[in-house]
């Protein structure tokens, strides 16, 4: 017999708890940008608009939401005009539940390649992520297109905080921390269907916990503002407007807490995605 | 014997039959409410082995169970059995798409699996980004695939519609681009199930002699599942026999082969009424099936070309009403391969319907002259309504044929050369232009 070191691939039941396999996850980097390309090509073949899809929805969501959110509900946008603040807020709330949605039901989507092919399975949300992003940016250049509109009005509303620099971090936050909840949520799919069921709405719902329509300065002073606080996107959006317009409030502890919740949900998912991925092709 | 590349250490894989998913989290709790109280848990009985023909006490079902076998380096091993015993689980053990239940994999090198072909392709993607995403997904890195481009395309023979969506492709197009991907592969260890059964047979005698140069050009370790024993034997040097979830046997490929071939037949030995049934609900049930010579003895060898009948009694176990019965006879060769297949919808005008007091159905399947070589054959039965399969045995019959004056020419000895024979009538000339 030689030397069992030789042995490069060692399949056994279980994998340690905190073994996550990241330098694998690293040789397959080329994999996660092959996947978010072909998410991004594939969606926008064969349509006649292609990419520009990618800006019609928000926009027609913020004008949706000017008037309902608005002009008939009169919520306060912190002093910033309706078209900033409402787009500010669901261009990133959107990557946000994109990502998520897509993450929790990697397991549903991918089953077919799943069932075939071993490759480190976070893999898939990973690209989910990265391709996320890319829409991301684009519409980004949309909110900064409307925010250039309204400053060359000179309208004093708005100026760039000195902060802007917190924006990559902004990013990344929204990025682990859609990645975290979802792929916790992409656990306990595969074995509890209940959890799918939850998806759909919970995002929805989570839409109104988070400062997407709202600035946090209307709800501090009420009864459920205090709740607002747990909520960790809550801090990310609320700087992400304030970092392009100067209005609003910068909450360092807030941020922190919320950087600090994004690392915990981050690494619990990735143990629990860890476990089941092992198996989860027995019971999906 | 001392490199082998896969070491296998009892290897067990259980899985849970029934509905999964479902009410999955009240057992849990319940089964956990049982803990908590001392009890045993109800849930959680002893799996049993695995055989899909009987009907167990328990909800879960060893797949695999204490599977121990190495393959050595360069080796090309066939994997055969019945549906169901295992073969697939342990393809999947291999390729990492589950984990056992219990034991060890060691393996030397990177494994790659081809499970299935085109893992991953996008229909709306073109052939160029479908060979960087399925290379991708198969664990290749991007600058691997970049230069082995121009090699895979030329493989596939679809140069022309490289830039077109594989949507468009036709179904062998398809096939051949992604078996391409997958033959450029390079891993050490190759698994490949049954991925042959596509594609027309130029390209599948090209998929095979590929497969042959990975493990004898390059000294690969070749894992091989099918059912066709023809590609087995032509591509294995030994062979695993999966029977319940066990490796019944490992020996060279032609032992193994013959040995499941016996499996899963009567044999001549076993009476009909006992051999194994491949399906059915038991409502019909062949009780009886003999060879006749042209002077109505009953035989188990006929000679090629000679004129014999095959006379065989249904029993009906059950009171069965069908106003329309299939009975069909199918004569196989030793290597499984399904020649002849004989059915009351071709050789019988009308219908043969059974009602309520019939108890039983004698069938009588004359045949002028088998044109097929000597050698031992097997007759396959089969019963249904046209919906439900009533009895279905493989191999339930067998019948040799002997060499015989099939062309009529007084020459007993006909070449076995082809599967079947066949009458012609030749002229030749010479000419000096």
């Amino acid at each position: 017999m030689s030397n069992p070191s030789d042995y490069t691939t060692v399949i056994k039941p279980n994998a340690g708890l905190f073994n996550l396999k990241m330098r694998e996850v690293w040789a397959y980097r080329d994999l996660v940008f092959i996947l978010a390309r072909r998410d991004i090509v594939a969606t926008y073949k064969q349509t006649i608009l292609g990419p520009l899809w990618f800006l019609i929805s928000p926009v027609l969501t913020v004008i949706v939401y000017m008037f309902v959110f608005g002009s008939i509900a009169g919520i306060s946008t912190d002093g910033m005009p309706q078209a900033v603040f409402y787009l500010g807020g669901i261009t990133l709330w959107n990557y946000f539940s994109s990502c998520f949605t897509a993450t929790a039901n990697t397991f549903t989507t991918n089953a077919q390649i799943f069932g075939k092919v071993y490759f480190p399975r976070i893999v898939a949300p990973m690209a989910n992520v990265l391709s996320n992003m890319v829409k991301l940016f684009i519409q980004m250049l949309l909110f900064i297109g409307v925010l250039a509109y309204y400053l060359l009005q000179d309208n004093s509303a708005i100026t760039l905080a000195n902060e802007i620099y917190l924006l990559p971090v902004l990013i990344l936050m929204m990025a682990g921390l859609s990645l975290g909840v979802g792929i916790v949520i992409s656990s306990l799919t595969t074995k509890y269907r209940d959890f799918k069921n939850f998806i759909g709405f919970g995002v929805s719902l989570l839409m109104y916990a988070s400062p997407v329509i709202y600035p946090i300065s209307a709800v501090k002073d009420q009864g459920y503002g205090a709740l607002l606080a747990y909520n960790p996107i809550a801090p990310i959006i609320e700087t992400f407007r304030y970092i392009f317009t100067g209005q609003g409030c910068l909450d360092w502890n807030g941020l922190l807490v919320s950087g600090l919740a994004t690392i915990c949900i981050l690494l619990f998912g990735l143990i629990l995605f860890n476990r089941v991925e092992r198996t989860f092709m027995d019971t999906v | 014997m001392s490199n082998p590349a896969i070491i296998l250490e009892n290897i067990s894989k259980r899985y849970r039959l029934g509905m999964v998913g479902s009410g999955t989290l009240r057992e849990d709790i319940a089964g956990w409410w049982y803990q908590v109280r001392g009890k045993e848990d109800p849930y959680s009985r002893i799996a049993e082995t695995n055989n899909r023909e009987q009907r167990g006490a328990s909800n879960y079902v060893w797949a695999l169970k204490d599977i121990n076998f190495s393959i050595e380096q360069g080796e090309v091993l066939g994997v055969i059995g019945k549906n169901g015993a295992g073969k697939s689980t342990l393809l999947k053990l291999l390729s990492r798409v589950t984990a056992p239940t219990t034991g060890n994999i060691k393996a030397r090198g990177r494994i790659a699996s081809l499970l299935e072909v085109g893992t991953g392709f996008h229909p709306e993607l073109s052939g160029r980004d479908n060979i960087y995403l399925n290379g991708a997904i198969m664990g290749m890195r991007r600058s691997e695939i970049k230069a082995k481009f121009d090699e895979i395309v030329d493989f596939a023979g679809v140069e022309r519609y490289i830039d077109t969506p594989v949507k468009r492709y036709s179904s062998g197009m398809y096939v051949r681009l992604a078996f391409a991907v997958a033959a450029h592969l390079e891993p050490e260890i190759l698994i490949v199930d049954e991925v042959l059964a596509v594609g027309d047979a130029q390209f599948q005698k090209k998929a095979i002699g590929k497969m042959k140069d990975v493990s004898m050009g390059q000294g690969r370790t070749v894992l091989f599942v099918s059912h066709n024993m023809a590609s087995i034997e032509n591509l294995c040097n030994s062979c695993a026999l999966m029977h319940q979830g066990k490796i019944e046997m490992l020996s060279r490929t032609s032992e193994v082969v013959s040995r499941y071939l016996r499996i899963n037949t009567s044999d001549g030995n076993i009476p009909l009424s006992k051999a194994p049934r491949e399906e059915g609900n038991g409502q019909l049930f062949f009780s009886d099936c003999k060879i006749l010579n042209a002077t109505k003895q009953r035989t188990h060898s006929v000679l090629c070309g000679e004129p014999f009948q095959i006379r065989g009694v249904i029993d009906v176990v059950q009171k069965t009403v069908a106003p329309s019965l299939h009975i069909s006879l199918a004569i196989s060769n030793k290597d499984g391969l399904q020649l002849i297949h004989l059915s009351t919808d071709e050789g019988l005008s009308g219908n043969v319907a059974i009602s309520q007091s019939d108890q039983q159905v004698r069938f009588y399947c004359d045949i002028p002259g088998l044109n097929l070589p000597r050698g031992e054959y097997y007759i396959t039965l089969f019963v249904s309504d046209g919906r439900t399969v009533f009895d279905h045995v493989e191999h339930g019959v067998k019948i040799s044929i002997e060499d015989g004056d099939f062309f009529g020419n007084g020459k007993v000895k006909a070449s076995n050369l082809g599967l079947v024979l066949q009458k012609s009538t030749w002229s030749v000339e010479t000419s000096e232009t």
